[in-house]
């Protein structure tokens, strides 16, 4: 056996993940791992507390999409004790995650993935960063940090918390959106609008056209895709039915309650992460010629399974990417590409549900009682479809919970995009260390 | 000279540092000052050398250490080690770091009971044995606080901490400083609710429905959430989230704290005195639903929350 190249930490991603790749005698990729290394155990710790207080608890799971985890909690809540929340309450919950969720799409595109693109992916790791970014561009790296503090101030002045939120509870939300509010927020949510467009316009001008090699090689894997449509196929983020697509784009629709049909989760001895797979596929493999069972989440995949996206512009967006890679698209790297359009997205029905006039109903909450009873929530995080499976007793106390979380579905994906970086980018012993950031790429495209 | 700067998330969720980064138009001043030389969250630098070929820990020296997250498993234990050696000031960020945060409620059970579950009996999992290899570190016996680890020089508690508190911390180390912390204020000291220190009485009731006030009037026209009959942390928790200016931010969303900066002062005992700040209102504070894991939600390091004899099965 040959040599074993240790890289640890796995940076700017959100977690704790580590590759190991071990080559052969003469130099050349044997094999690679992509090891998540903590477990912190919410399945557990959450059995005996009250179905009302997760919503706020299980969003400690993810600083990064907070929202995701307690939207996708306060759903499985509403199911658990069975009430649907009034229609202002849906929007509020819709337009908090859109505001959440353009915040992260920023910090993701700018912190932690542009350094390798503005930056350049075989440049020095100590100016390939956010600190390398201000520098070289120190007008826009200004513009993003005020656009990030625009979601959270927007957030905060609104619910109070703009990570762990405390708004979303079962049979809505804690409070209407007054009038004032509304005059607050929306010229902010125009300013975050426009700089959404700008984001989009000056990837494709300036970012996208120079890498598309890499696009073409990096990560690149061909296996199936899930996500949230509504009942007309629109992409959706709160609400809607799973579609899980094959590589060849043919695919099944099916309710929450039925994901244990679908997706079973395998577990290797060298991960805390399990590895959820297709099961009607057949057995999970990662063989990177002829894989079994993986499919990918997050916007990748998301953009896939719609038909189309629900706002106008981000439609012209999708329309002009399909034209350019198909559907389904399967380079990895275009996950930076999927992102801003969804970017997009979520800045349009920010301004949309603001002028809504139902947006201001007093009409927030229904009554609840607790029952026994099991409830499913989903919605799509950054990363991907998150599924909280929750069951209860007459006390409202959870006796049994299933959690899968976005990140958590592109496992085996994640593993099969490293073997595949690595096998292209290391050869014959070669190696520097811009190779070994190109294969952390083939994880950052993933990440939220 | 820029001051350097280890940054590293332990058992963590990534939003302290996410908190960092909303220190806001401020951040764009105080990041030239600092040099960060390892951040996980940011910056490339690998604990192996850059090549993935080095065989011990490399964690480089530095004059800060700020670390996130409780210490869950033997490999953090390891490096948080190494950082103590490495730096001369180490700052613990967030409720994680300080006293455990909400991943520390997993000491309510025995380790095993946890894995048993992970890999054994979700509905969705193939059951396997727990994973072991030398790349997947095994758990420490509980989750601890890092100040039962190794000394800390200075806490910023909260989950997430508040940004003002974080730039303060960080401008006070720029200007020579060696200590801060927090004043020793509740979270009531900062509210602006109305008190008159009654209650309906009677058992404390569950998060079922949501305040009363109205809407179109400020904070300081809405009833004490206590006094209201429902259970809010702030009488035992400490002042801060709401920031330099703001008000408590579950308070701002019209709904009660649940005590996640932690308590006011070191040796205060938070269950005993919420009990007590209950009673005195009216109210009677052995009905609350799931009293133990409630009242220390992000504070079950430091040997508060343990694994409890058996129950009868329910
Ligand atoms: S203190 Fe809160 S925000 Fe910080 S790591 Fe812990 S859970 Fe996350
Ligand atoms: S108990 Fe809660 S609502 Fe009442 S004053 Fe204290 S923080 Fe405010
Ligand atoms: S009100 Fe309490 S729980 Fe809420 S943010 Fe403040 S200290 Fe934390
Ligand atoms: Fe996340």
């Amino acid at each position: 056996m040959g040599k074993v190249i240790n890289i640890q930490p796995v940076t700017r991603i959100e977690g704790h993940a580590k590759v190991v790749i071990t080559l052969d005698d003469a130099g050349n990729v044997a094999d690679t791992k992509f090891h998540v290394q903590t477990l912190r155990g919410f399945e557990k710790f959450c059995e005996g507390r009250p179905v009302e207080e997760m919503p706020r608890t299980v969003c400690h799971i993810c600083g990064i999409c907070p929202w995701a985890h307690h939207l996708a909690s306060a759903k499985a809540a509403d199911a658990c004790y069975g009430v649907t929340p009034p229609p202002a309450a849906v929007k509020l919950r819709r337009l908090m995650q859109n505001i959440a969720y353009v915040s992260d799409k920023i910090l993701h595109f700018y912190f932690l993935a542009a350094p390798d693109f503005v930056i350049g992916p075989d440049a020095d790791y100590s100016v390939r960063n956010v600190v390398g970014i201000i520098q070289a561009a120190p007008e826009i790296a200004k513009q993003v940090v005020h656009m990030r503090h625009l979601g959270a101030q927007i957030l905060e002045h609104f619910a109070g918390r703009a990570i762990h939120p405390t708004f979303a509870v079962p049979g809505g939300v804690s409070k209407p959106m007054t009038e004032a509010d509304r005059q607050y927020t929306l010229p902010l949510a125009k300013e975050l609008l426009e700089f959404s467009k700008f984001s989009l316009k000056f990837a494709k001008d300036n970012v996208f056209p120079k890498y598309i090699d890499a696009i073409k090689s990096i990560g690149v894997i061909k296996v199936g895709y899930l996500g949230t449509v509504t009942e007309d196929g629109a992409l959706d983020f709160y609400d809607g039915k799973l579609r899980l697509m094959k590589p060849d784009g043919a695919y099944d629709d099916f309710a929450y309650e039925q994901y244990v049909d679908y997706i079973g989760e395998w577990v290797e001895p060298w991960s805390y992460q399990k590895f959820p797979y297709a099961k009607k596929w057949g057995k999970l493999s990662l063989d990177l010629d002829n894989p079994v069972g993986v499919y990918r989440t997050n916007c990748l995949a998301r953009i896939n399974v719609a038909d189309k996206m629900a706002t106008p512009l981000a439609q012209k967006e999708l329309e002009e990417f399909r034209a350019a890679f198909g559907r389904p698209a399967h380079y990895t790297l275009l996950y930076h590409y999927a992102r801003l359009i969804e970017l997009l997205q979520c800045a349009e029905q920010t301004v949309e549900l603001l002028n809504d006039p139902e947006i201001t109903s007093t009409d927030i909450r229904v009554p609840i009682t607790p029952r026994a009873a099991r409830g499913v929530g989903c919605v799509e995080a950054p990363r991907g479809t998150l599924i909280h499976d929750y069951e209860c007793d007459a006390n409202g106390l959870i006796t049994k919970l299933n959690l899968i979380v976005g990140t958590t579905h592109n496992t085996a994906a994640i593993n099969m995009s490293v073997n595949q970086a690595a096998k292209l980018c290391i050869k014959d012993g070669k190696y520097d260390q811009g190779a070994l950031n190109k294969v952390e790429m083939a994880i950052r495209a993933y990440d939220p | 000279m820029a001051v350097k700067v280890v940054e590293d998330w332990l058992n963590a969720c990534s939003g302290c540092e996410i908190s960092i980064l909303n220190i806001g138009d401020a951040l764009l001043g105080i990041l030239p000052q600092l040099e960060f030389v390892h951040m996980t969250a940011l910056i490339d630098h690998k604990f192996f050398g850059q090549l993935g070929d080095g065989t011990a820990m490399d964690i480089p020296e530095a004059v800060v250490g700020i670390v996130s997250g409780g210490v869950r498993n033997e490999e953090m234990k390891h490096e948080l080690e190494e950082i103590r050696k490495k730096v001369k000031f180490l700052i613990s960020l967030g409720s994680c770091a300080c006293y455990g945060g909400v991943p520390a409620q997993a000491n309510m059970f025995k380790n095993e009971e946890t894995f048993e579950k992970v890999f054994r009996q979700s509905v969705t999992t193939e059951p396997a044995p727990d994973p072991k290899d030398p790349n997947v570190p095994p758990w420490t016996s509980t989750c601890m606080a890092v100040d039962e680890v190794v000394k800390v020089d200075i806490a910023i508690p909260g989950c997430p901490p508040h940004p003002d508190w974080i730039a303060e911390a960080i401008t006070a180390l720029l200007e020579g400083k060696t200590a801060w912390s927090l004043p020793e204020r509740s979270v009531c000291d900062t509210c602006p609710v109305i008190r008159e220190q009654k209650s309906g009485g009677g058992p404390v009731k569950r998060w079922l429905q949501n305040m009363e006030f109205n809407p179109e009037e400020g904070l300081e026209k809405m009833r004490c959430i206590n006094e209201q009959g429902f259970l809010c942390m702030g009488p035992v928790t400490l002042a801060g989230c709401a920031g330099k200016t703001g008000v408590p931010r579950c308070i701002q969303a019209r709904t009660p704290c649940r005590g996640c900066f932690g308590p006011i002062r070191k040796g205060a005992r938070p269950m005993v005195e919420m009990m007590g700040a209950l009673t005195s209102v009216g109210l009677d504070p052995k009905s609350l639903v799931d009293r133990r894991a409630m009242m220390n939600r992000y504070i079950g390091g430091h040997g508060v929350l343990t694994v409890l004899p058996a129950r009868p099965a329910r």
